[in-house]
């Protein structure tokens, strides 16, 4: 028999930047809430020490703060005729784990998608017609530009974002991103410094006619204190920001932002390693009633709440709903049931390019202290005689020069013995990269369910990833290659090199960890998992909080989004949901 | 937690003398936190420096063949001491007896089913033995081509080996999913992060790659240089536990 | 039987509860926040808490109503008795209990703190008071060290304004600021200089003189009040056992009283042979330099500005000129966490660094700190690092 715990107001599954976000949105409007973390407590001085966090050994090649394989796998497949097999090692994506989720060792930079996302389907079929989207499994949001706006400014502020607007109410602002969609104001910090590589790229496409802007950033370029009262440091530019957590208080995460005010409340109640087996519903499958875990001990324990609100990583949202019966398995074949359905990630590509006699000191960087244009991003440009849509930010990130992972060679060099060293040290020095994050749009193929053959420690299916680069995203990133050769090329570089996307997803070397879809919100149930507030729409007593909710995902990085989507629910559980339980939406 | 061990509520009346006292600090595990921001003193995970003597997963075979390796790899020149000198086979070595020989992190339910490329390794062994298996194998193919032993190879020879491993020229079957290419793919990634990690795990002495590329190591404020374009970074590089020259 | 003979007794006390003066309780309240009884008693006063002293051990007691464990047997007389004569009851306390300062407290305040406490939740909680050493255990000894030692009076009002008189009666008196903030003699007795700092539990409770390196001399009185209120100043960030006499007292004071300290503490003359000029010894500021510059500037800046609420400036900041330099070795040793107020919730941590910081590295960062941007500290030295760190790690062990 699992051991009862006491009854709270809502019952929060994941305590990362979702988790913490809606408990404190909950604890302010006076709910009693607990939220369940599979992984430990984690905080700046004591976990991410100034003087052990510059350990690329520990952190960034033996991922110590990760999920690690043991503890949760996934299994994956490029298409529905091959078996899938668990990824042993995570690879091509790290999920966070612990408190504050993969929003303690992200790179900060936070981007709001734009207007058009929101209602992709609508717009695209209204420029170029249904036909251009055919294959595509696209489809509007449930929610507007309009509506979430004010989402995503209370996330930057919360958050402390540094950046430049490019577009305040419709004004267009000198030196921010003009096809940003208009913001109701400015950033709350402005941009950080920015190294020598994106400063060389910033001159270059200006010159070319592009519109090259600051990227926003987590990492304040300032000491904030945020509307919270949380105070944050300046960031020093140190160059430890993916994969570690920060040591000075500078990077954006639920620890930096949230968590000093939340853990003060006496109605709020974290309770760490503890993982969370299913969600429990009534007989009739129409309510959640509690949610079973295990502690750290290993003692089944069941906690009970009115309300559920799963804020995990997107894939393990998706895998918790299906885990607990909620909503129905999306089945390929027949395009019917709704989780797992429009499964993305990001389809990019890079050149590197190597120049004379420079001293570029990678080392000095910020996760996000980058230059980028949008001039190629979503339909800011007309696709009408392109063979795809879709589209992607192109940027000079230049995040780290940390040895053991970033040793870039010159072409043709050797990559041991004799030579070797001679070609890092010119690489070191010499080389930058640039790349272009592109968008990733539904297909019918590409989708997320339980595994039929392998189970996890505690004996529950794995969460199977059946994905392929769809033919429309190949192209895009095909002329996002095109468009990264030109600019290399005006460079007047002594050479570059430009690798493209390929088909066939290999789960092995790092690519992305910005895994989208497969609890999608929408304006329908028969094609969404969860409604506009993102709220399950067959159990009404439970949200699904992440980026599991995007129905497509962008040519950005999605935390922002993610953000503003935690706010959104928010309001609606706070200002809607709590005065009348029940479906906020009716089909 | 409880209020009354937390250190700081502990106060004492008229004393010129310390005695300090301290509730006991080890943050717990798997608990329930409410009504405060933990945080005790002392509180932290510092990594424990290796000692360099001795070897404690290679034998003295082994051991031998991966330091002419690593040497092979990172030769000596003018730019750093040999892969050998810089500790690459230490650091291996204690690689391999830790956490990642063992696959501690890694998932390992069965069924084993030969994967695809893209599928990553399905293979059942760890890393220590993947390394005790491929060790064997490639000196009793040394044994079998050229009538001696890897080591006793000379260093050109050495090296050509090690070339045919990594075009697959020398074809070693040794497990399912596992040949000779990937395991001169796992030395090369592994003697590497040996010679640019941070010393303290035991390779990369005297922090010989990071003087060689101007990294400067554990630092932790640029904020001084980020304006110098093109300027090289005035300070040498520190170590966890090195900072001074 | 027995449980019944309780129920009744607890039915008895009901109605008295009831009919307690609302607007006393209320004003006991305030005066166990001035008072800051929970520092010392526990959250919940149950007491329990081991102060430990250079004559022993004292466990502080229990101050709830429980009749048995607590002090719901005493009358308000007998309460009277223990917070200004230090004698309850016909026993002697210690001065671990500032009675030597509640003593300034009029009888009504203290009437009204004994209503308030009677309304508190009785705790059950046996504690075993006197653990200390032979001969102060003869609790009959603290009559003579009173005799010699204690003589609370109160400052001739006449010129001053009424907000010193507040802040001096509230230093001095409630608040017993000068249970840390006042060096003591072997007896544990006040000695002069009145607050000019002194060290207790490795902590080096600051000098609240004027001094302008060491004490309060540059701060504004709204520093003053800032700090107490919030935690913070632009000067400092309160570290130590000072976090929990913000968040339990002095955060919750009325503004005015705030204000009224600040005035009498801004009053207060320099303490003398608190400032010293540095010795400069070239390499060691060479390696202080550079130590710092790897360990420090990350959060605290190259130019030791700090970073407003966030971390507290190295220069002109008190803690870092104190002639005694436990409280900076303590805080590089161990870390500290800042207190949680409304007003600043943040609660920044300063990391441990002794796990990666030698003594002598320890040294040379503080003696470069002490000396640099208008600091005028003394050199610390290797030894006292080190006499720190075994200490410290002494009482880590013994409490495992």
């Amino acid at each position: 028999m699992a051991r009862m715990m006491p009854k709270k107001d809502a019952v929060i599954i994941g305590l990362g930047w979702t988790g913490a976000i809606l408990a404190e949105q909950l604890t302010a409007a006076g709910l009693n809430v607990v939220a369940i973390e599979r992984g430990p407590w984690r905080d700046t001085a004591t976990d991410f020490n100034i003087g052990y966090m510059q350990d690329e050994l520990r952190y960034a090649v033996r991922k110590d703060l990760f999920l690690h394989a043991a503890t949760e796998a996934m299994t994956m497949r490029n298409n529905p005729g091959q078996t899938a097999l668990p990824m042993r090692d995570y690879g091509s994506f790290l999920p966070g784990h612990g408190v504050g989720g993969a929003g303690v060792h992200w790179n900060g930079k936070t981007w709001r998608f734009q207007d058009t996302d929101f209602e992709i389907h609508s717009h695209l079929r209204h420029r170029y017609g249904a036909r251009k989207l055919r294959g595509l499994q696209l489809q509007d949001w449930g929610v507007t530009w309009k509506e979430i706006e004010h989402c995503f400014d209370a996330f930057e502020y919360v958050a402390g974002i540094s950046g430049k607007a490019g577009n305040i109410n419709g004004v267009i602002q000198e030196g921010g991103n003009p096809f940003e969609s208009p913001r109701s104001r400015e950033f709350p910090n402005p941009p950080l410094k920015t190294g020598y590589p994106p400063m060389l790229f910033e001159q270059v496409t200006r010159e070319m006619g592009y519109h090259p802007f600051p990227e926003p950033s987590a990492n304040c370029s300032r000491p904030y204190v945020n509307p919270l009262g949380v105070a944050m440091g300046e960031c020093t530019y140190c160059g430890f920001c993916e994969r570690f957590g920060c040591a000075n208080y500078s990077k954006a995460s639920a620890q930096t932002t949230i968590l000093p005010v939340l853990m003060a409340r006496p109605n709020f109640e974290a309770r760490t390693e503890c993982e969370v087996l299913k969600v429990n519903l009534s007989e009739d499958g129409k309510m959640a009633r509690s949610v079973t875990y295990i502690d750290a001990k290993g003692t089944e324990c069941e906690q009970p709440g009115d309300m559920v609100l799963i804020c995990a990583y997107g894939l393990m949202n998706v895998r918790m709903m299906l885990l607990s019966g909620i909503g129905t398995q999306y089945d390929p074949l027949t395009g019917k049931g709704t989780v797992g359905r429009n499964y993305c990630y990001q389809t990019s590509c890079g050149a590197r390019i190597m120049l004379e006699g420079k001293r570029l000191n990678p080392f000095i960087a910020s996760g996000a202290m980058g230059r980028t244009i949008h001039d190629f991003q979503g339909d800011v440009f007309d696709h009408s005689h392109l063979d795809f849509v879709g589209g992607a930010g192109i940027s000079c990130d230049s995040t780290n020069g940390r040895p053991i992972l970033y040793r870039p060679l010159p072409e043709g060099a050797p990559r041991w013995g004799a030579g070797w060293k001679q070609a890092a040290v010119e690489g070191y020095q010499n080389s930058m990269g640039i790349g272009s994050q592109g968008s990733s749009y539904p297909v019918k193929e590409n989708y997320l369910d339980l595994d039929p053959t392998y189970t996890d420690r505690h004996g529950r299916p794995l969460l199977r990833i059946t994905f392929e680069f769809p033919d429309n995203d190949i192209a895009m990133s095909n002329y996002m290659a095109d468009q990264l050769e030109t600019i290399a090329k005006a460079f007047n570089p002594k050479s570059y090199a430009v690798s493209r996307t390929r088909k066939d997803w290999n789960s092995v070397p790092y690519q992305s960890t910005h895994n989208t879809g497969g609890a999608i919100m929408g304006e329908n149930p028969r094609t969404s998992a969860v409604n506009k507030y993102l709220q399950s729409w067959d159990v009404p007593n439970v949200f699904v909080i992440g980026a599991s909710a995007f129905a497509h995902n962008a040519g950005m990085n999605p935390t922002g989004t993610v953000g503003a989507l935690a706010y959104w629910a928010a309001e609606a559980i706070t200002t809607k949901y709590i005065k009348r339980p029940g479906a906020l939406v009716h089909a | 937690m409880d209020a009354k061990r937390s250190w700081s509520r502990r106060r004492l009346l008229a004393s010129a003398a310390a005695l300090p006292i301290l509730a006991a600090t080890a943050v717990a595990l798997g608990r329930s936190i409410s009504g405060e921001l933990p945080w005790s003193p002392f509180a932290g995970d510092p990594p424990t420096p290796v000692n360099p003597m001795g070897w404690y997963f290679f034998n003295a075979d082994e051991a031998a063949m991966v330091e002419a390796m690593v040497d092979r790899l990172i030769p000596a020149d003018d730019l750093t001491p040999g892969g050998k000198d810089c500790g690459c086979a230490v650091f291996i070595d204690r690689q391999l007896a830790g956490s990642f020989g063992k696959g501690d992190r890694s998932y390992w339910a069965g069924p084993f089913l030969p994967g695809l490329p893209t599928q990553g390794y399905q293979g059942k062994l760890a890393p220590a033995a993947r390394y005790r298996l491929a060790l064997g194998a490639l000196n009793r193919h040394v044994n079998e081509t050229r009538k001696t032993d890897f080591v006793k190879l000379a260093a050109d020879d050495q090296t050509a080996v090690l070339k045919g491993l990594e075009d697959g020229s020398i074809a070693l079957a040794l497990a399912p999913g596992f040949g000779g290419r990937d395991f001169f793919s796992l030395l090369l990634q592994n003697t590497m992060e040996g010679f640019f990690a941070d010393p303290l795990y035991g390779g990369n002495r005297d922090m010989a790659s990071w003087k060689m590329l101007g990294f400067p190591g554990a630092r932790y404020d640029y904020r001084d240089h980020i304006d110098k374009y093109n300027q090289p970074y005035p300070l040498g590089p520190v170590s966890i536990y090195t900072m001074e020259s | 039987m027995r449980a019944l003979l309780v129920a009744a007794l607890l039915f008895a006390a009901t109605p008295a509860l009831a009919q307690a003066d609302g607007a006393a309780v209320a004003d006991g309240r305030y005066q166990a926040v001035l008072g800051d009884c929970a520092g010392c008693h526990g959250d919940d006063l149950s007491g329990g808490i081991a102060l430990e002293t250079p004559f022993g051990r004292l466990v502080t007691p229990n101050i709830t109503p429980d009749r048995d464990t607590g002090i719901g047997s005493y009358s308000a007389a007998d309460f009277r008795d223990a917070m200004k004569t230090g004698i309850v009851q016909g026993k002697a306390l210690y001065p671990a209990m500032p009675y030597t300062a509640y003593a300034r407290m009029p009888d009504k305040d203290v009437d009204a703190l004994f209503a308030y406490l009677k309304t508190v939740k009785p705790v059950r909680h046996a504690v075993k008071v006197n653990q200390l050493r032979f001969p102060y255990r003869w609790r009959f000894l603290m009559r003579i060290w009173n005799l010699i030692f204690f003589h609370p009076k109160a400052p001739d009002p006449a010129s001053h304004s009424a907000a010193w008189i507040r802040g001096e009666y509230l230093v001095n008196g409630p608040g017993h600021c000068g249970t840390c903030h006042t060096p003591k003699n072997m007896f544990g007795a006040d000695i002069k200089p009145i607050l000019g700092g002194a060290l207790l539990q490795g902590w080096f409770a600051p000098d609240l003189t004027g001094d302008a390196q060491t004490g309060l001399g540059g701060w504004l009185a709204a520093d003053i009040v800032t700090y107490l209120g919030t935690g913070r100043s632009a000067h400092s960030i309160a570290s130590g056992p000072m976090t929990e006499v913000i968040t339990n007292s002095t955060a919750q004071m009325r503004p005015g009283d705030l204000g009224a300290i600040a005035a009498y503490l801004k009053d207060l003359p320099p303490a003398p042979g608190n400032t010293h000029a540095s010795l400069r010894d070239v390499e060691r500021m060479k390696r202080g330099s550079s130590l710092y510059q790897i360990n420090c500037s990350a959060c605290h800046g190259l130019d030791a500005k700090g970073q407003g609420p966030l971390v507290p400036p190295l220069t002109g900041n008190a803690v870092v000129n104190q002639a005694d330099a436990s409280t900076l070795v303590r805080l590089v040793l161990a870390g500290s966490q800042g207190a949680g107020t409304k007003a600043a919730p943040t609660r920044p941590a300063m990391p441990s660094l002794a796990w990666r910081l030698d003594d002598r590295q320890v040294a040379d960062i503080l003696t470069y700190v002490r000396a640099n941007w208008g600091n005028q500290g003394t050199p610390v030295a290797q030894d006292f690092v080190g006499g720190i760190r075994a200490g410290l790690q002494d009482g880590q062990s013994a409490s495992k």
